[in-house]
């Protein structure tokens, strides 16, 4: 080992130059890159004392829209990271548990309605809504483990992969007939917190101001940050802390709990950690639970700010959400949520700043991809993985 | 080993697109409408499912559908120009029928459809030539209101002999493609819907259309907006179909013609759920009115998200594709206000017969517009076979296509519920009104009627 450190050169960013004029690929991906960074610094500069075509202001609000966009897109990709990082398979009907998550939490959410619990106490309502959808994605988590993927544990790599694709398509089209096809509505939502804080919409009641504070849910408020002015939503917050924190719970459990180390045993190499007492597939089963929870989680919160749901709804988040596994490195944990903040943000800021039509949004998304991937096919957090798993 | 896995991955993400992009056909249900001579007695025309209908038809032709396949062949197109469609003695005439019976928003557009062509058949169960009867069954498709689905449900019905001639499809896209299928077996086709106004310019034999093109609709939305609204700052975004890229286009043209100014215009993708990007875009250039050419999911979550991004005062107005109660379930509050246009059918007492039998048997207000053009579609076909058919020596049926289409294309003076009829030679068959209307309390309601006078456009506001 010492000898192979002694012979190898320290690499400069000649070495680098050099590697680069050798590979083609990459060499046209940087000037591609070059072309749309000049594309948007032409588009953000004034223009002969015209305002810029881009403005300031414009980025801010995107990148709040984006950043709640890509959280969401950051939970369902966790989900395919974990399965990944333990089974090296891609569970292509993760999905679909995020769909189911949201669809029945709809009907938790409408029943609350009907009663008037989400009049009366919307915290409790929204909880029974967000318990109702997790547990929904985790039951079809667990049956897609035991009847799509467990019989076939040790068959190729290649047959997990499409039954999980038939399992995607088989769960869309049972929640299409048994629903219909047409959309479900989430109900708007006023939670008020904080009064004292935000002293906002307030009444005066008996000569007393009474103010009902501040509405995390459907709340649209004008702030002014450094002088510009910004429409934000509560909610668009409230989806990104979420998601920040249930990720850096996840990351505890794996790394620092009994269960988490077994986790990373079974990922290690399977027959060595049956052999030293580790339930395999208790191990395999909690990571589908876990997988599931954080999307049943996403999948009420995107509904509860985009509102409308439907069978088809997973697909597209899905696709983006493993997309964003892998751009931030899949089997990294915290790579699946920066993976998704960054596809959000940029699917949402890049269309207008490089002036294109909002119609090719995904393309410049998964372009980026294809981008990022010719430089570090593993991922930007991604390990290069050992010829074994790989 | 990673490049292959990579590579792998890459497949199946696009075999899963491709999965989710595949028409989704709906099992062969061959709905036989049971004649009710008294409607109030039997609200819902019972519709039983024969068995027998699929498995007598593949004893019939079993020779003929081996070699039939999806895609019809050169042989075949060459055999279909000169078919007549044999309906044997005590047969049934098939009448194909295309709209998006499933899909986000789209199903209540196709379902109305459905129930306009279904009400049709109830009213006139039989076609009577040369004294014989025979009984009509509607073969409803799903066209899933996009490009490819209307390819797969004109294959189908074109492979299908016994299919006489077909309402529908309900997307512009659909009929698009499916409109070279239909023209090479020698089909007539009459959409209750779609109004893309360069359908009946680009030479389809096949294709006719109830209902009034966007070259009217763009016109007169165009019309209104300026000189009715008094706005001449506007934003446009369509869908990037057939039918909202058209729609657009027209409309803007005769926008910018008048002195307007569009100050934005942009295109999204269905399917997607996230504009507020776009709408942040479109804010920027602060515009009077938005104007969306596409359907109501897309529709909906516009109308929503506007509040997202400081629009919540910005009108927007939509077409004929968003002017479902769908729609207005979908946005919920941010629906009202919002304006839609959409081709209207002249009142008269059987349009107001029709309504009530409509309401009566299905128990509630139709939830999308073309009802009416669908019934008058289906009626129209029907009189075709009765004019053109004959009953050969055995006591077939014997109807000839190109007789139909003939027909069809030289209807003049068909009293319809839409209106009067008159075939221009193209296709296009209706020059009903076009009426505008506003999301009021949760509901469409009518507010101004536009029509076309000799290229003068009047728009007379009927209420408020």
């Amino acid at each position: 080992m010492t000898t192979v450190e002694r012979t190898r050169r320290v690499r400069t960013w000649r070495d680098a130059a050099l590697d680069l004029l050798r590979n083609p690929v990459q060499l046209g991906a940087t000037a591609i890159l070059i072309i749309l960074l000049v594309i948007a610094v032409y588009n953000i500069t004034p223009q002969n004392g015209q305002p810029a075509e881009y403005q300031p202001e414009q980025f801010l609000r995107q990148l709040t829209f984006g950043l709640a966009q890509g959280s969401i897109y950051g939970l369902i990709a966790l989900g395919y990271t974990l399965v990944y990082g333990i089974l090296a398979m891609i569970n292509f009907a993760h999905s679909e548990v995020f769909m189911a998550g949201a669809y029945i939490g709809f009907f938790a959410i409408n029943a609350t309605e009907q009663v008037g619990l989400l009049l009366t106490n919307p915290l409790l309502a929204l909880l029974i809504t967000l318990a109702v959808g997790m547990a929904a994605s985790v039951v079809i988590a667990l049956l897609l483990e035991r009847i799509a993927y467990r019989p076939l544990r040790n068959a190729q790599r290649l047959v997990p992969l499409i039954t999980a694709i038939g399992a995607s398509i088989a769960l869309q089209q049972i929640f299409l007939r048994l629903f219909g096809a047409s959309a479900r509505r989430y109900p708007d939502v006023n939670l008020y917190i904080l009064p004292q804080v935000f002293p906002l919409e307030c009444d005066v009641v008996d000569g007393a101001r009474v103010c009902r504070g501040l509405d995390l849910i459907s709340g649209r408020y004008d702030v002014l940050v450094f002088g510009i002015e910004l429409r934000l939503l509560p909610i668009h917050f409230l989806v990104f802390f979420l998601a920040l924190v249930l990720m850096t719970a996840l990351w505890f459990y794996v790394n620092r709990t009994r269960t988490g180390k077994a986790m990373r045993a079974v990922a290690e190499d399977k027959a060595t950690a049956a052999l030293m007492g580790v339930d395999v597939n208790r191990v395999i089963v909690t990571t589908f639970i876990l997988g599931a929870l954080l999307a049943g989680a996403g999948g009420v919160l995107f509904a509860l700010y985009n509102q409308q749901v439907t069978p088809g709804m997973g697909f597209l988040p899905g696709i983006k959400a493993f997309t964003a596994a892998v751009l931030g490195g899949i089997g990294n944990i915290p790579g699946a949520v920066f993976g998704g903040l960054f596809l959000g943000v940029v699917e949402t800021v890049a269309p207008s700043m490089l002036g294109m039509s909002t119609q090719l949004k995904d393309v410049v998304a998964f372009g980026l991809l294809v981008l990022v991937l010719i430089f570090r096919p593993q991922g930007i957090f991604g390990e290069v993985l050992a010829t074994k798993r790989a | 080993m990673s490049k292959r896995i990579l590579a792998l991955l890459m497949i199946a993400l696009l075999a899963l697109a491709a999965c989710q992009r595949q028409p989704e056909v709906i099992p062969t249900v061959r709905p036989t409408i049971t004649p009710s001579p008294m409607p109030s007695e039997t609200p819902i025309p019972s519709v039983t499912v024969e068995a027998t209908a699929t498995s007598e038809a593949t004893a019939e032709a079993t020779a003929e559908d081996a070699e039939a396949t999806a895609t019809p062949s050169a042989k075949q197109v060459a055999d279909a120009m000169l078919q007549e469609v044999v309906v044997e003695a005590d047969g049934e005439v098939v009448i194909g029928l295309a709209a998006a019976l499933s899909g986000e928003g789209l199903a209540p557009l196709g379902i109305d459809i459905q129930r306009g062509a279904e009400l049709a058949l109830a009213a006139r169960p039989v076609v009577t030539v040369d004294g014989v009867e025979f009984t009509v069954v509607l073969d409803a498709q799903d066209d899933t209101c996009s490009a490819d689905g209307g390819q797969a449900v004109a294959s189908r019905f074109a492979s299908d002999e016994q299919v006489v001639g077909v309402v529908g499809p309900m997307c512009s896209s659909a009929c698009r493609a499916a409109a070279p299928i239909f023209d090479a077996a020698g089909y007539t086709t009459i959409s209750p819907s779609c109004t893309a106004a360069d359908l009946t310019t680009s030479d389809y034999s096949s294709f006719n259309r109830a209902v009034v093109s966007d070259a009217f609709q763009g016109v007169i939305a165009a019309e209104y907006i300026y000189n009715t609204l008094g706005v001449s700052r506007i934003a446009t975004i369509h869908d990037g179909s057939p039918y909202g890229e058209g729609l657009v286009r027209v409309m803007s043209a005769r926008f910018e013609e008048l002195g307007g100014e569009i100050v934005a215009a942009d295109a999204i993708a269905v399917g997607d759920t996230d504009f507020r990007g776009l709408l942040e875009d479109i804010a920027q250039e602060q515009p009077d009115l938005i104007y969306f050419a596409g359907f109501p999911a897309e529709a909906a979550r516009i109308a929503e998200q506007r509040g997202d991004t400081g629009l919540e005062d910005v009108i927007m107005m939509g077409a004929d594709g968003i002017r479902t109660q769908e729609f207005i379930d979908l946005a919920g509050d941010s629906a009202e206000g919002v304006l839609a246009s959409t081709s209207i059918a002249a009142s008269s007492e059987a349009l107001d017969a029709f309504l009530a039998l409509y309401v009566e048997t299905y128990g509630e207000e139709p939830p999308a517009p073309f009802h009416a053009n669908a019934f008058d579609a289906t009626k129209i076909l029907l009189d075709a076979i009765e004019a053109t058919a004959s009953v050969n020596a055995e006591g077939e049926l014997v109807i000839d296509r190109a007789a139909i289409s003939a027909h069809v294309r030289a209807l003049a003076d068909y009293q319809g519920l839409t209106g009067v009829l008159n075939a221009d030679g193209t296709g296009e068959l209706s020059v009903a009104d076009i009426g505008i209307s506003r999301v009021t309390e949760g509901a469409f309601v009518q507010i101004a009627i536009g029509s076309i006078d000799d290229e003068t456009v009047v728009i007379t506001e009927t209420e408020q």
